[in-house]
């Protein structure tokens, strides 16, 4: 279930760009993050809302200010699930041949 | 003065009990599982210092840094700096873990503070966080923390 909401989270152009953005500046307001956004305000409210569902941008209120941060910890949970266990078998394979080849040298 | 204005907020939900977090935090047994490193201090109280060690047989002390809250199993607040700077009072910076019960699960929250920008701890943890959080997540709930 967490899975989907990341994906679905990382399945627009628009919200990946934010991730970006806060990837090179992490802690922004929401005025901050809607500049060269080039869509209304209330179309990034709607984004940030669904990448915090997916918990891949986390908030913190300072003041009267609403802070907007990055939080790689989903993704890295879906590459340990989605990639890494793929890439298992490959690097399994090339740890046999090494293997074998130095044992042939012997 | 050194600009230290860069934070970084990590939030994690974890299926499992806060004691259960503050301890895996702070038991060096624990931590050892998931972290490749164990945090050692002589009480987890405020004013006492910790450091963080490799579990490598040369137990190389990576960071250091003292207690500065402590409210178990809610809230441990540490300030943290690698071990080579730790005569620089501008080196340090501050870590906070906020651990909430939400129903079944935990919200673990992890906030990194007064980071100078572009420094080698900034990029280091960076990288490190979002790994060491998911292999502690992994660690509480299937028993196996992640290769780091």
């Amino acid at each position: 279930m967490d899975d989907d909401k990341v994906f679905k989270a990382l399945a627009d152009r628009a919200r990946r760009q934010l991730l970006d953005r806060l990837c090179a500046r992490n802690g922004q307001t929401l005025g901050q993050l809607c500049e060269e956004m080039g869509m209304t305000r209330q179309s990034v409210t709607q984004h940030l809302a669904l990448l915090e569902q997916a918990n891949l941008v986390s908030t913190v209120r300072r003041g009267r200010e609403k802070l907007h941060f990055i939080n790689p910890v989903p993704l890295h949970e879906v590459y340990g699930r989605w990639v890494r266990k793929f890439e298992e078998g490959r690097l399994d394979l090339l740890h046999d041949l090494r293997t074998e080849l130095e044992r042939k040298q012997e | 003065m050194t600009d230290r204005s860069a934070s970084f907020v990590y939030v994690t939900y974890i299926r499992t009990t806060p004691e259960k977090v503050f301890e895996a935090i702070t038991r060096p047994e624990l931590a050892r599982r998931y972290w490749g490193h164990e945090n050692l201090a002589e009480a987890w109280t405020p004013g006492s210092a910790w450091c963080h060690v490799r579990t490598d047989a040369a137990r190389t002390v990576d960071l250091v840094g003292e207690v500065l809250e402590s409210a178990p199993p809610r809230r441990l607040v540490l300030s943290w700096a690698n071990e080579s700077a730790r005569a620089d009072p501008e080196a340090y910076s501050r870590v906070t873990f906020d651990i909430e019960p939400q129903g079944e699960t935990v919200k673990l929250t992890v906030t990194h503070e007064e980071l100078q920008p572009g420094s080698g701890m900034f990029n280091g943890i960076s990288k490190g966080w979002p790994l060491v959080l998911s292999s502690l997540k992994s660690f509480l709930e299937t028993g196996r923390g992640m290769e780091l």
